[in-house]
């Protein structure tokens, strides 16, 4: 077994969870898993990722160019600056939503147009209202979840092993809309 | 048990393991978590000092009364305390001490990308490397014991990619060692010339010692082979090892778990199973350089880049040239740098310096994300607390129309001094203490200013204000940085008077901070879509028409309903 998955969006959206819950569940499997991101000056409103691999054995934490299987995005334009990571076979889900960087509120640069099409070109894309389903679920915060059911449905593990990861993670205050929200992102498409 | 853990986590739980009583360190990207994780064991008593210069001497000063202890720190962390470093080697320790210090290859949060393993080099201690979480634990801990069997304290070297990534940590149990005698040998602590003199030689009697270890069976754990295809071979250390499998899985790999010294009998014998070797580290040539020396023909520089950070593609593609990822790469695509969160206190600042027009020497911190447009006005930032060093300077050298700023943990952490000069020296300068009650660009740490320790207990708050009259300014003014016309005025009085002062502008930082109960919004009819508002760098604001403001996002601080000309800006109150 081989998963290799980019996580991407914005500072704030809860990138790093998201990594922590798949690697929380990777070591309940027995494998070895490794996450690497960069902290720091990049949360400020700054672009996010994460890279988890799980594998027997992982060496490098950081994803070969061209390699990773999955991308998990949060934000439409990120998909665009991590894409070179992506295999030609990868599953990529894109969370419809945008978040103008500062370059483009201040007129410097211009949002691109269609990233969810220009991605379409190359992969295999599926796009989510990750941020209504949240909501539905009770908690616009729980974007990340969303999205992260999204990619289990393509992954070995039940449901159960899911939740058991997210109780190893979250606070039990937090745990009941996160779960709902990871439902209804792994029923979605 | 198995964990999960980042490197930074691991080197805690190692130390803890070793039976670490007392650490120090102040915060710096990438080594934070090092002592915010040592924070949470109940055995270990871990601190925050104002630099790290203080949190080496510290860790010193345990060590000498008999207690294992640790400093850590990032890499310009170690410049602030190269003095005592530099002489610690010299005297050596009681008890086991450990410096751990992390490099940023890549700058991602960082002023420079200097190689910290030049200071192990320079100061002949030992200095380990992990290339894991899995080492990092399992290092930190021998160091301790390393420490006191070769009587000098242990570099450990990370860099961000081994503190910030995660991997499967096997966990261990603690040893409690008993606190050692506290021994009063002035020979060995007292570095007067006289004694010091003999220090030095004992030093390189420690050292060659250590070297006989690198190279004995003792040391084997540290200094792996991994013999596979002959026709390459690669010399590696730390994170660049995980490249190299990655890149070359079948190549044979000599890993360096210890990076100073060097086993350079080991390497040799390696060197001559191979047919061609190459040496990869980021940043300087420092393994590559010494290789050289001992006439071991490697491939280094000639290669690899001396900047930035590796990963298995650079090694890769350094190699094998004809190498190129099969992968889509988007261009021109816009960045998306940090910024100054909504309802910063910074912001206020920098909105009054702009329209005084006056240069400003910027200092560490959030607020250096002021240098960046649209708010573009700092117009220096060298290291922590030069800023008011450099306005003296440039008074002096005749430059009037200038000021500082400084966070309130850098100006605790280097401002101080600087500030003593100014008064000393009789320059007029003007500094402006921008206090936001935390370090908020390493993750809200708690600094002397905050009357909170890092284990969250409280104790004595230290009062800036005292300070700067206590070293001898007399003009000390406090503002609040939301009222940017009083900012602007304040700031303007004291510019034009010709002594010292201290502005200190005093809003705490959006994430410690409550909400403040209320938002604002544009008035559509009023709004005449000049700009202006945008050029306050707010995430809250934007253009589509007219100038909108996103109510989520909205901290309520008004700075942009100060710029706005037409008072199109308008408060809304939240119930709630
Ligand atoms: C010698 C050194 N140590 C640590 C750091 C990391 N660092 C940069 S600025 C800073 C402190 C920022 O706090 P403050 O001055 O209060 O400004 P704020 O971020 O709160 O605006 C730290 C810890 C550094 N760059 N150099």
């Amino acid at each position: 077994m081989k998963i290799d998955v980019v996580i991407c969006g914005v500072g704030g959206q809860g990138v790093l969870l998201a990594s922590e819950v798949l690697g929380a569940l990777a070591i309940e499997k027995g494998l070895d898993v490794k996450k690497s991101e960069i902290h720091g000056m990049a949360q400020r409103g700054g672009s996010v990722f994460s890279h988890v691999r799980i594998a027997e054995k992982v060496f490098s934490p950081v994803i070969p160019q061209g390699t990773a299987g999955y991308m998990l995005a949060f934000e439409e334009l990120e998909v665009l600056r991590y894409a070179h990571f992506l295999s030609q076979k990868a599953k990529v889900f894109i969370n419809k939503q945008r978040i103008n960087p500062m370059t483009v509120l201040s007129g410097e640069a211009v949002y691109p147009e269609d990233p969810v099409g220009m991605m379409s070109r190359h992969f295999e894309v599926k796009s989510v209202d990750a941020l209504r389903l949240a909501k539905e679920a009770g908690n616009v915060r729980a974007v990340n979840m969303v999205m992260l059911g999204v990619l289990s449905a393509c992954l070995p593990w039940s449901e159960d092993d899911w939740f058991k990861a997210m109780e190893m993670v979250f606070p039990a205050r937090l745990l009941d809309v996160n779960k709902k929200a990871f439902t209804l992102g792994r029923t979605v498409l | 048990m198995k964990r999960f853990l980042s490197g930074n986590e691991a080197v805690a739980r190692g130390a803890w393991e070793a039976g670490l009583k007392y650490a120090s360190s102040y915060p710096g990207t990438p080594s934070t978590e090092i002592l915010q994780s040592l924070a949470r064991f109940p055995e270990v008593q871990a601190e925050w000092a104002p630099n790290e210069k203080v949190a080496l001497e510290s860790a010193i000063g345990a060590s000498f009364a008999g207690l294992r202890a640790m400093a850590s720190m990032k890499h310009v962390g170690l410049n602030v305390a190269a003095d005592p470093f530099m002489t610690l080697a010299y005297t050596g320790v009681n008890a086991g001490l450990v410096v751990a210090v992390a490099d940023d290859p890549g700058l991602y949060s960082s002023q420079n990308e200097q190689d910290t393993r030049r200071y192990a080099v320079a100061a002949r201690v030992l200095a380990l490397e992990p290339s894991d979480s899995q080492e990092a634990l399992a290092f930190t801990k021998d160091a301790f014991f390393l420490s006191e069997r070769f009587d000098i304290p242990v570099l450990l070297r990370l860099v961000t990619r081994i503190s910030h990534s995660k991997g499967v940590v096997e966990i261990g149990d603690r040893v409690e060692p008993m606190q050692k005698e506290e021994v009063r040998d002035p020979a060995k602590w007292v570095m007067l010339p006289a004694y010091a003199k003999i220090r030095h030689t004992n030093l390189l009697e420690r050292f060659k010692k250590l070297k006989d270890f690198v190279e004995s069976k003792e040391a084997d754990a540290f200094l792996v082979e991994d013999l596979q295809d002959t026709k390459v071979g690669f010399i590696t250390s730390g994170i660049c090892y995980q490249y190299v499998k990655e890149a070359f899985p079948e190549a044979s790999v000599f890993k360096l778990g210890i990076i100073n010294p060097l086993p350079f009998e080991r390497i040799r014998r390696f060197a001559s199973k191979v047919d061609v070797l190459y040496v990869v580290e980021e940043l300087d040539p420092v393994l590559e350089e010494q290789l050289k020396a001992q006439g071991i023909d490697v491939i280094g520089k000639e290669v690899f880049p001396e900047y930035g950070e590796f990963s298995p593609d650079v090694v890769r593609s350094c190699v094998d040239k004809s190498y190129k990822p099969k992968a889509v790469y988007f261009t021109d695509i816009p960045t998306r740098p940090p910024t100054l969160c909504p309802g910063c206190p910074h912001r206020g600042v920098f909105v009054a310096l702009r329209k005084l027009g006056v240069t400003v020497f910027g200092d560490i911190g959030c607020y250096t994300l002021g240098a960046l447009p649209p708010l573009s006005s700092i117009h220096s930032c060298v290291c922590m607390g030069a800023g008011v060093s450099m306005v003296h300077g440039a008074n002096k050298a005749g430059h009037k129309k200038s000021v500082a700023i400084i966070g309130d943990s850098t100006f605790l952490h280097s401002g101080v001094t600087s500030l003593m000069n100014i008064v000393y020296n009789r320059s007029s300068s003007t500094v402006i203490i921008m206090d936001n009650g935390t370090t908020a660009m390493t993750g809200k740490q708690p600094h002397p200013g905050t009357g909170v320790t890092a284990k969250g207990e409280k104790t004595v708050k230290l009062s800036i204000e005292e300070v700067v009259r206590g070293v001898g300014v007399e003009r000390v003014r406090v503002v609040d940085p939301y009222n940017v016309k009083e900012t602007y005025e304040v700031i303007k009085e004291e510019l034009e008077i010709d002594e010292p002062s201290v502005v200190i502008t005093r809003r705490p930082c959006t994430l410690i901070a409550e909400r403040l109960g209320k938002t604002y919004t544009v008035d559509k009819d009023k709004c005449i879509a000049c700009g202006a508002c945008l050029k306050v760098g707010c995430m809250a604001l934007s253009m589509n028409g007219n100038a909108s403001i996103d109510e989520l996002l909205c901290f309520g601080c008004g700075v942009c309903a100060h710029v706005c000309p037409v008072d199109a800006i308008v408060e809304v109150v939240n119930e709630n």
